[in-house]
């Protein structure tokens, strides 16, 4: 039997049918149309499909799209700034040289959010133990690292949401 | 970098003029395009998520296909029943491995593959049927109502066990021995060389099996129009041309009938470098239901049909004279294929050609053999046949030069090869900086200083390695270029380059639109590429053997010519000047004499159109063709052609490393690596690819493994025991550009995609017996294995 439940997500209400048993990285891609997140293992294990549940890095593969309702979700969609401009972890990614087949940035880049929303002056160590739940294979992390450095930099100083 | 001082008052060198004494790489008068690193042309798209993978892609009427796994290894097919299945509501179609029984391979010579089990399975998980239906559920839910009746075989899984219980069992019924292919190269008097040694050392070395673990799984979507019999395919492929190929093998439609189209591409690291089963399968459903139909492995079928890399076990002996120049090697090799053998010839030529490069061997021999088992077969995987033999080679020779009490700095430096080098199975070396990126590798990470010298538990390794620049000849018989490329340019597209290049994640839309916009005196940014797709691209070969950047940048080149010809022969009529004195740079076209007269490319451009339209220039790219010979004899060699390559790129790293001796675990925290990529076109995705190469090949080394069980079952088809290195595992990393420029090659480019994971291996297996007086001859090296060696190590001195 499906369900009519209300996903909040990048501050716009969507009501999608679901099944009490859909997934909500399922639920995101393929009902709302959001493709942004990508499914790299179904499992949680890579991070790919991370999203922020009420500003909380989540796994949304591992997760039941029925227990998202209520809560803020945001995907790689909704950082995009006001008049189309990229958000500055996004901007830092694309600087940095942080993206190569683009298929972990999605996660990736929320975790980096999330992880400067908590602590907008992270060391290294920081950086590197909060996004060690997103697997990248092509870029060796290094410029990864940069780029949430380098985005760090602009947070502090300018207070970005 | 120090700016050249004119001496002159005046500044009278001609504008686009190579001032002699500046590396052209790093002549700003020379290119404006090439050598910049500026953000790549994706990067944006991607970071908004807004780039569309396969798997996002949705077309009116999509259905959806799902395969059906065998749960043996090895087993005869008695019987497939799909009767259930079809009687399910929203099942369209069922398919099985009878309907398309033609076999592909990327090697046509033993294509060996049918989409689905014909007759038997020779692995597990390899497919038996397909289902397509409305919904995702529905296909899973009529996978489970197929019965298939297996006759179990007995499973073989090691190649030495493979050959010898080859009278009891074949894995192919037409493989004798279940030897894929076994070949002898012999090159001078090997024998005679090692007897006049004063130095022979002999090894054994036996590699893992690590898979690609590319983070977007294998996806295909297909549309068949039935009214005109056109195919459409979108795919998440690295060779978007031999899929095509293959996909009219296997579908009996010509190749004019069918479209390969690459969406952006999720990782592929080789392993995306030959067609596989989910795109014949979405092509065959959808000519069967007349409707689109997409499928999208789940992580657990990448693992269970990847072509990772070969397991060798390889015997290497070398032999040094008295000053430690090298005079012999003797290598043998024996590869695990697994159950198909898609790349197997190449491969195992591949690591035969190996043993020649990077440093002066004049007497050489290879004996290998490719046997099959009943695994997901091996394939190709980052630094194709390299990766094996060159850990075994520098691994050795830090052991020689030990025996010769001498620093494996010196004695690899003392052997290195030079520019114009040809080795004695005639591959030829137009140019190489090799004993730079030594140099640079120890100097900067103070080698010398440290080796030997740090407290136990510390250690410090070093490697050499290098890759070829792309392949002297194609996978099936043909001498067609390997690339072509249209350049359109009009006032209403601008600038276009069509090209069926594949865009992997390395970067090549990028590197193709500086390399045009340097040719064209534009900017990058103004360059649209149109690359991937068969139908609207010019003919290329795919990404692998890191050959893109060569292969396209002289392709390039020359279909720029015709273009700046035209715009010039324009100009000069516009300006009253002869079309051979006019420059074209920075948007501007002017005589190189007469710098008054100009103007702007536009204005060009646009008096061109109004007289002819669109102004187009092709060009192409054949790589020269060298034979595999033996140099002193003048005699063909069997699978010598395979290693030859217009140029080579090089490398060298250092690792230091950490091992804690109370759990065994082993921490990376320094790689200073050092390569030769020519000119580095776009030098920060160079770098990109160096340090994605050295945590591949950490991971390979130290942790990747793929396990199974005694009947063939896989163990960890998931990223959660299948370990990959994470930023935890991340190492300082100090990578370096050394000085280079091939003139042979277009902008003095190489390649760089591959051969920094050549030295990973070595380096860090020579640092982790620095640290503990231990030498590895497995991999990987794991917790338990070192903590075994120290007790042994121990018990031993007491
Ligand atoms: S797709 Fe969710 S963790 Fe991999
Ligand atoms: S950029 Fe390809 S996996 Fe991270």
């Amino acid at each position: 039997m499906k369900k009519l439940i209300e996903l909040d997500i990048n501050d716009r209400i969507y009501e999608v049918a679901i099944d009490a048993r859909d997934l909500l990285i399922d639920v995101i891609r393929n009902k709302v149309g959001l493709t942004g997140s990508k499914k790299g293992c179904g499992d949680g294990d890579c991070g790919a499909c991370t999203v922020l549940i009420d500003g909380k890095p989540e796994l949304s593969c591992i997760k039941l799209a029925i227990a998202s309702q209520g809560k803020k979700i945001t995907t790689i969609e909704g950082l995009v700034q006001e008049g189309g401009q990229l958000h500055p972890i996004q901007q830092a990614y694309v600087d940095h040289g942080a993206v190569q087949c683009g298929f972990c940035t999605p996660g990736m880049i929320l975790s980096s959010k999330a992880l400067l929303d908590r602590n907008p002056d992270p060391t290294e160590h920081y950086i590197k133990h909060e996004l060690s739940g997103n697997i990248c294979r092509c870029t060796g992390y290094k410029r990864i690292i940069e780029a949430v450095e380098a985005a760090a930099k602009v947070w502090s100083k300018e207070g970005v949401q | 970098m120090e700016k050249k001082v004119l001496k002159s008052k005046w500044n009278l060198t001609p504008e686009g003029w190579n001032l002699e004494g500046v590396p052209s790489s790093q002549d700003e008068k020379r290119y404006t395009q090439v050598g910049r690193s500026v953000p790549r042309i994706d990067g944006p798209i991607k970071v908004k998520g807004e780039a569309i993978y396969t798997g996002d892609m949705t077309l009116p009427g999509m259905v959806y296909g799902k395969i059906k796994r065998s749960t043996y290894a090895h087993a005869i097919i008695k019987k497939i029943d799909c009767c259930k299945a079809l009687k399910l509501p929203g099942v369209l179609a069922v398919l099985t491995g009878d309907e398309a029984p033609n076999k592909w391979g990327i090697v046509p010579q033993a294509a060996n593959e049918t989409v689905l089990a014909v007759g038997k399975v020779r692995f597990y998980g390899e497919g038996v049927a397909a289902v397509a239906a409305l919904d995702e559920e529905t296909a899973e839910a009529a996978l489970e109502l197929i019965e298939v009746e297996y006759e179990p075989l007995p499973v073989l899984l090691d190649p030495f066990q493979s050959m010898e219980r080859s009278q009891e069992v074949l894995i192919h019924e037409d493989s004798k021995g279940n030897i894929m292919h076994a070949g002898e190269q012999v090159y001078g008097d090997v024998d005679k060389a090692f007897a006049e040694c004063e130095y022979v050392l002999e090894r054994e070395f036996h590699t893992n099996y690590p898979q690609h673990g590319f983070l977007e799984p294998h996806s295909a979507l297909a549309s068949y129009d039935t009214q005109n019999g056109q195919l459409h395919l979108w795919a998440s492929s690295q060779i978007p041309h031999y899929l095509h190929r293959q996909m009219s093998i296997v579908l009996e439609i010509p190749m004019n009938k069918i479209r390969v189209t690459l969406p952006t591409i999720g990782g592929g690291f080789g392993g995306k470098g030959e067609a596989a089963p989910s795109e014949f399968v979405a092509c065959l459903l959808s000519r069967k239901v007349g409707r689109p139909v997409k499928v999208v492995y789940d992580r657990q079928e990448v693992f269970y049909t990847n072509k990772g890399r070969h397991p060798c076990h390889m015997k290497v002996k070398m032999g040094l004279d008295k000053d430690g120049y090298i005079q012999a090697v003797d290598f043998d090799n024996t590869l695990d294929k697994g159950a198909y053998s898609g790349w197997g010839i190449v491969v195992l030529f591949y690591t035969a050609s190996m043993i020649h490069l990077p440093y002066k061997v004049p007497n050489a021999r290879f004996r290998g053999r490719s046997v099959y088992t009943n695994k997901p077969s091996t394939g190709a995987m980052r630094g194709l046949g390299g990766v094996q033999p060159r850990w075994a080679l520098e691994c050795l020779m830090d052991e020689m030069a030990e025996m010769m009490g001498i620093s494996p700095y010196e004695l690899k430096l003392k052997n290195a090869i030079e520019s114009g080098h040809t080795c004695i199975n005639n591959m030829f070396v137009p140019h190489s900086e090799f004993k730079k990126c030594l140099e640079t590798a120890v100097k900067k990470s103070g080698f010398l200083e440290k080796q030997g010298k740090l407290p136990f538990g510390k250690g410090i390794g070093m490697a050499g390695g290098y890759y070829i620049t792309g392949t002297a000849y194609t996978l099936y018989q043909n001498y067609k270029p390997h690339t072509t490329v249209m350049i359109r340019v009009d006032t209403e597209g601008g600038v276009t380059l069509l090209c069926a290049a594949a865009e992997i994640g390395q970067g090549c839309n990028t590197v193709m639109a500086q390399m045009v916009a340097e040719e064209l005196g534009i900017q990058y940014e103004d360059v649209h590429v149109q690359s991937g797709d068969t139908e609207i691209g010019a003919f290329d070969l795919g990404s692998f053997a890191s050959r893109l950047t060569y292969a396209a940048g002289a392709a390039i080149k020359m279909a720029c010519v015709e273009i700046n010809q035209s715009l010039k022969e324009t100009a000069a009529g516009m300006l009253g000047v002869r079309a051979d004195q006019l420059v074209i740079k920075n948007h501007e076209i002017y005589s190189m004499y007469e710098i008054k007269k100009r103007i702007s490319w536009e204005k060009a451009i646009e008096v061109y159109t109004s007289i002819n339209g669109t102004l187009v220039g092709m060009g192409n790219f054949s790589p020269p063709r060298r034979k595999g010979i033996d140099i002193i004899s003048g005699n063909r060699v069997q699978g010598a052609n395979i290693g030859h390559s217009p140029t080579f790129g090089f490398s060298s790293q250092v690792h230091e490393v950490e091992v804690d001796v109370e759990t065994g675990r082993i921490y990376v925290k320094k790689v200073t690596e050092a390569g030769d990529c020519g000119t580095p076109v776009n030098p920060m995705c160079v770098d990109g690819q160096v340090e994605g190469s050295i945590m591949f090949n950490i991971g390979a080394c130290l942790y990747e493994d793929q396990k199974l069980d005694a009947s063939g079952k896989h163990l960890n088809p998931n990223f959660h025991d299948y370990k990959t290195p994470t930023t935890m595992e991340m190492p300082e990393m100090d990578t370096n550009i050394v000085e280079s420029y091939d003139h042979s090659a277009p902008f003095g480019v190489k390649e760089t995609g591959e051969g920094a994971v050549q030295p990973t291996f070595p380096a860090l297996t020579n640092a982790i017996y620095d640290a503990i007086g231990v030498r590895f001859y497995t991999l990987p090296i794991t917790p338990e294995m070192v903590l075994k060696a120290l007790k042994d190590k121990k018990e031993g001195e007491l």
